[in-house]
């Protein structure tokens, strides 16, 4: 299969095998006009198999949901047709309208409007609280 | 603006400070009497709690203020479909300072975001009841004369009761505390309460059986399994005698024991034991009063 490199872009590399198309629709990448491939199942060294993205454009990306989602991924800015920067993935202090509270009792359920806020209450294990009632955010 | 809507907003050092405030108000409320004069502080109850919303008022009354009163949220613009953050907006406009209650877990954090006064969480369903938490800190204060170094027993709904976690937060700051958790299995606290407690190098015991720890409590916190916080009548029928203090109970109990409940109580605590002078939850609503004062006092930057 092949897949031209990229002259100015940008590469989302060890995405977790099958994270591909739910990283590509959480950075709403289906609204780019420019080339992007999602290679899926692609054989690591590391993960045995993984994902990758590659964008042929240099765009902002949101770090924060790349972050949340696929915190072992790698973003490799590319320019001139080589690697000029490697982004390892933290993952964010605060989260906005990425994941959603399913409190029953939070305030979110009743006004719609309201941004869904989640902390990162412990780095250690991945806990996120929502922002108002402190439900943990459990995964979709 | 400076709101509370959870205890932690609070250090332990602004607690110290608001308790010397309160015990000062105790002491000398003639020269309180007049401290508020020409503020308005707004209630807004958007769920029955005819008690908060009363010490709230009293508060502000005996700090020579006035009170403007929405307890019924059913005559309400919510029920026209206003938003919180449209409410605590307008409400700005008229008030100084704003007490809410909410069955909605975090409307008051919204309220606080979009109110250009200060906003005081009077209870957002099972979550954060931070001036219950201020009364109780003022009681054990006042009864034991200080906060490390003691052992804490909570009997009942540990795992809806909101009072019970919010005293845990604040206790959780001090040296020393040993916090005997008692409950049925089903209302167990949270392991999210418990992480709190280890975070802060604190011991913990859980047990299902009151009488096993009585002899070594210095605080007894009874509270009430709330009907309101079940989704099946079934399971509350079956949870709400779990536990009755009773004198019997406290034979054992040490002599300066002090027993504490936040109430409404039903029928948790024996009325046998209202004649017990450790029994201090009717001392707790007044202490509720007075740091409710002292809050106020903080928030509107007239404590001085």
């Amino acid at each position: 299969m092949n897949i031209d490199s990229i002259k100015n872009g940008i590469v989302i590399d060890h995405i977790e095998a099958g994270k591909g198309m739910e990283i590509y629709s959480l950075l709403h990448l289906d609204l780019l006009d420019c080339p992007v491939a999602i290679i899926k199942n692609v054989t690591s060294r590391k993960m045995g198999k993984k994902d990758i993205i590659k964008i042929d454009a240099e765009i902002n990306l949101d770090m924060d949901i790349l972050g949340y989602v696929a915190p072992e991924a790698t973003v490799d800015i590319i320019k001139n047709g080589e690697l000029c920067e490697k982004k390892k993935m933290t993952l964010p202090e605060k989260l906005t309208d990425v994941i959603f509270c399913k409190n029953p009792r939070c305030i979110t359920t009743t006004e719609q409007e309201l941004p869904h806020i989640f902390n990162l209450t412990n780095k250690a294990e991945k806990v996120y609280r929502c922002a108002y009632c402190e439900s943990r955010a459990t995964e979709n | 603006m400076r709101s509370v809507i959870d205890i932690k907003d609070l250090s332990t050092q602004e607690i110290e400070q608001i308790i010397t405030v309160a015990e000062d108000i105790i002491k000398n409320p003639d020269k309180y009497a007049h401290k508020c004069s020409g503020k308005k502080l707004a209630t807004l109850f958007f769920e029955p709690s005819t008690r908060t919303r009363l010490s709230f008022e009293a508060a502000m009354y005996e700090l020579g203020g006035n009170v403007l009163s929405m307890s019924d949220a059913g005559s309400s613009s919510a029920s026209k479909g206003e938003s919180v953050a449209d409410t605590a907006k307008v409400i700005s406009c008229y008030a100084d300072i704003i007490a809410m209650r909410h069955p909605k877990e975090g409307a008051p954090l919204v309220a606080a975001t979009n109110a250009s006064v200060p906003v005081i969480n009077a209870g957002d369903g099972g979550h954060n009841h931070p001036t219950q938490t201020l009364a109780d800190l003022l009681t054990i204060h006042r009864e034991k004369g200080h906060f490390d170094n003691l052992t804490v027993g909570l009997c009942g709904d540990l795992k809806f009761g909101r009072t019970v976690h919010s005293l845990i937060n604040a206790l959780s700051r001090y040296k020393g505390i040993n916090f005997v958790l008692i409950s049925p299995e089903e209302l167990k606290i949270p392991s999210y309460v418990k992480n709190e407690i280890k975070k802060c190098g604190l011991e913990y015991v859980q047990t299902k059986d009151l009488l096993e720890y009585m002899p070594k409590l210095d605080i007894l916190y009874m509270t009430r399994v709330q009907k309101e916080r079940f989704f099946n009548e079934e399971d509350y029928l079956r949870l709400k005698d779990s536990y009755i203090l009773t004198p019997e109970k406290l034979a054992t109990a040490k002599s300066d024991l002090c027993i504490m409940h936040p109430l409404p109580r039903v029928n948790e605590i024996s009325v046998a034991v209202d004649k017990d002078p450790r029994a201090c939850y009717f001392k707790q609503v007044l202490n509720g009063k007075f740091m409710r004062m002292a809050l106020m006092l903080k928030l509107l930057g007239l404590e001085d």
